[in-house]
């Protein structure tokens, strides 16, 4: 069945977005902008799989991708809440550092292969037609990435510690009033963000093509952080924000392969352009920054 | 332990010129170490990386040539982040510019067309790359979109359009399915400057637009304009001045350098249209206005650094087999130390252990 397989694809492609979005979301919700999820993707997806390769075990692939991101992260919030440097400029260090380490750590993994990723197929569910297959007999990130949204969705909106982020995140001056300890929690958002970028990028290498090739992301860190803007800092919007993208990129590679009479960099192009749209259209309807945190992407200094 | 950090009541001046200095020394000695644990003999790879390239008339030469291009961009850029504004698009400008300027080459190839070919295609090359640069500022003074994230996703979009055209419109036709287009005419290649390199009239040009800029930000209004509108958004705005012209004419400057750049590169040293240019000088360019103190002739000095570190690189990698991605590794770490060089200039960092009294730093 066709529109089964390209529902299947679609799965696949959103995915990653998904998880690169919801830590994006949490360290921006603390007010923290980091434009470097390109390079914390890109570094787990090279220690991913090159973990994969070297215990031959994708759990520890994944282990190996997720302290990736993590690390990466903690240099961006050193440098950032340790020394106060510009958060844009930082997170754009942060991705050509990410890129050029990658490279260099992924060099001796390049062409080597893995085999695809079991399925977990839940009982009798994953049995009934079509919803069966689409819906229960997915890979384990796919369910972890919803069960992600539900517990950002759930700590951000229902518990303390959630209400406390937003505070600081809203407002870091009154936050620090209140006697909240900013650096600290945003320190934790900012590696959370790292971690599920790490995560994302082992998807990517593991499962989305299984092989490793220098600077893979080509741009989906940078559409994730573009998810947020567009979910206005909501987890469940993120998710219908990166089944969009999916949908865009997966609808893209099958109208190439159908040899449509268009040439294929137009279809290539699109998911890019389509970002632009997306924004575009978000801002027309709800103004550009409906739902950001109001201390996002300001260096937080005592006066 | 609990950090924290206040602002410098007066930043020390001396420490703000030596902050990139100190972070470029920093990241040295960093990679020194780093080589070392590889198990190369650094000392090898400081002579492969620094002496070898500046020991000889050719390594200087590629070192000015690969220099022009990042300082042309660099000081676009700095227009744009003295406003406070964010182009990270120059590569997709950069592109946008050798499309145009190419596409006059290709159309009077073969026709002996004159001269006036190479001086309108850099006119068309800056033009391309304005108008590519205008596209993320219309969508932000119209509508408000993020210029970071719209500049960026218009490099992938044009990098598309490139590949379109060098495989398919404008591929030699004698070119055995070559990805990439006939050699140019002569006349739609820029002349050397000194005859033999491959040093042409491009860098005269960044010179040129150097001396102009430093004198544009240090001695006019429109200089003073572009410094307010970034630091002091609603005082600009009450001093009369339309913050949403001067977002326009920054990205403007700033896209019409970068496609400079990219026409310059494809008439000059590529001689023809590649249906890929990823030369990466857009993203290397973000380093070099930062380490330029986004100043003029500091950017003229960090495009030497710069251009340095990409040609000993590039020689690394074939004298001491020292992958190149290192080289873009460090690269990163010098934009993230210079940042850091510089908050600690303006930010004093206090650090207390448990409960006890504050220990600045």
């Amino acid at each position: 069945m066709l529109f089964e397989s390209i529902l299947l694809t679609i799965i696949t492609a959103s995915t990653p977005l998904l998880i690169a979005a919801l830590g994006e979301l949490v360290t921006e919700k603390a007010g923290v902008l980091n434009l470097g999820v390109e390079g914390m993707m890109v570094m787990g997806a090279a220690c991913g799989f090159a973990g994969a390769v070297i215990f031959d075990s994708t759990v520890l692939g994944v282990l190996c991708g997720t302290l990736a991101g993590t690390a990466t992260a903690l240099l961006f919030a050193v440098v950032v809440l340790g020394f106060g440097a510009n958060q844009t400029g930082a997170g754009l260090a942060l991705t050509i550092f990410g890129l050029g380490l990658s490279g260099l750590l992924g060099h001796s993994f390049i062409g080597a292969k893995r085999e695809p990723v079991s399925m977990l197929f839940i009982p009798y569910l994953s049995d009934i037609p079509f919803f069966g297959k689409v819906l229960f007999s997915q890979d384990a990130f796919v369910y972890f990435s919803f069960a992600l949204t539900l517990l950002v969705y759930l700590f951000l909106n229902k518990t303390r510690a959630g209400l406390n982020l937003r505070a600081i995140g809203e407002n870091h001056n009154s936050a620090h009033v209140l006697g909240l300890p900013v650096l600290k929690i945003r320190f934790w958002a900012i590696l959370f963000g790292g971690a599920c970028a790490g995560i994302s990028g082992v998807y990517l290498s593991l499962v989305y093509t299984r092989f490793w090739s220098t600077g893979m992301t080509s741009g989906k860190g940078w559409i994730a952080i573009a998810l947020v803007v567009f979910a206005s800092w909501k987890p469940g919007w993120a998710v219908v924000g990166a089944y969009i993208f999916g949908a865009a990129s997966v609808l893209q590679l099958h109208a190439q392969a159908a040899q449509f009479n268009i040439p294929h960099q137009i279809l290539t192009a699109f998911p890019y352009v389509a970002t632009i749209l997306a924004l575009l259209i978000k801002s027309i309807r709800y103004g550009r920054m409906a739902g950001a945190p109001g201390s996002l992407g300001i260096d937080y200094v005592l006066d | 332990m609990r950090i924290e950090l206040s602002r410098r009541p007066d930043p020390s001046p001396v420490a703000r010129a030596l902050a990139p200095v100190f972070a470029a020394v920093l990241v040295f000695a960093l990679g020194a170490v780093i080589v070392y644990l590889m198990g190369k003999s650094p000392s090898q790879v400081f002579y492969a990386y620094i002496v070898y390239p500046l020991s000889d008339a050719w390594g200087l030469e590629q070192i000015i040539a690969k220099a022009t291009p990042l300082a042309l961009i660099a000081v676009g850029l700095s227009y744009c982040a003295r406003a406070n504004l964010w182009n990270i698009g120059a590569e997709g400008q950069y592109t946008m510019g050798a499309i145009f300027g190419g596409w006059l080459a290709i159309h009077t190839h073969g026709t002996d067309a004159g001269y006036w070919v190479w001086p309108t295609m850099l006119v068309l090359g800056a033009l391309g790359g304005m108008l590519w640069g205008l596209v993320p500022a219309l969508l932000k003074t119209r509508y408000n979109v993020n210029e970071i994230l719209s500049s960026l996703m218009l490099v992938y979009v044009v990098q598309q359009l490139l590949d379109y055209l060098g495989r398919g419109p404008w591929r030699d036709p004698q070119g055995r399915n070559m990805p990439n287009s006939a050699i140019f005419d002569g006349n739609a290649i820029i002349p050397s400057m000194i005859d033999g390199t491959s040093v042409h009239y491009e860098t005269l040009i960044a010179l040129l637009v150097v001396l102009i800029s430093a004198v544009v930000f240090s001695r006019t209004v429109f200089g003073y304009r572009i410094r307010l509108t970034g630091d002091a958004p609603r005082a600009a705005h009450f001093a009369g001045y339309d913050n949403r012209t001067t977002t326009l004419i920054v990205f403007a400057i700033s896209g019409a350098l970068a496609g400079l750049a990219g026409i310059a590169e494809i008439s000059g040293t590529n001689h023809q249209i590649l249906a890929e240019i990823r030369t990466g000088y857009g993203f290397t360019s973000i380093i070099v206005a930062f380490l330029g103190r986004l100043n003029p002739i500091g950017i003229l000095f960090a495009s030497l650094v710069l251009s340095l570190s990409v040609i000993g690189g590039q020689n690394a990698q074939l004298m001491v087999k020292l992958p190149y991605d290192l080289t873009s590794t460090f690269q990163g770490l010098l934009l993230m130390f210079i940042l850091a060089a510089d908050a600690m200039v303006s930010y004093r960092l206090h650090i207390f252990r448990g409960k006890g009294r504050s220990h600045a730093v």
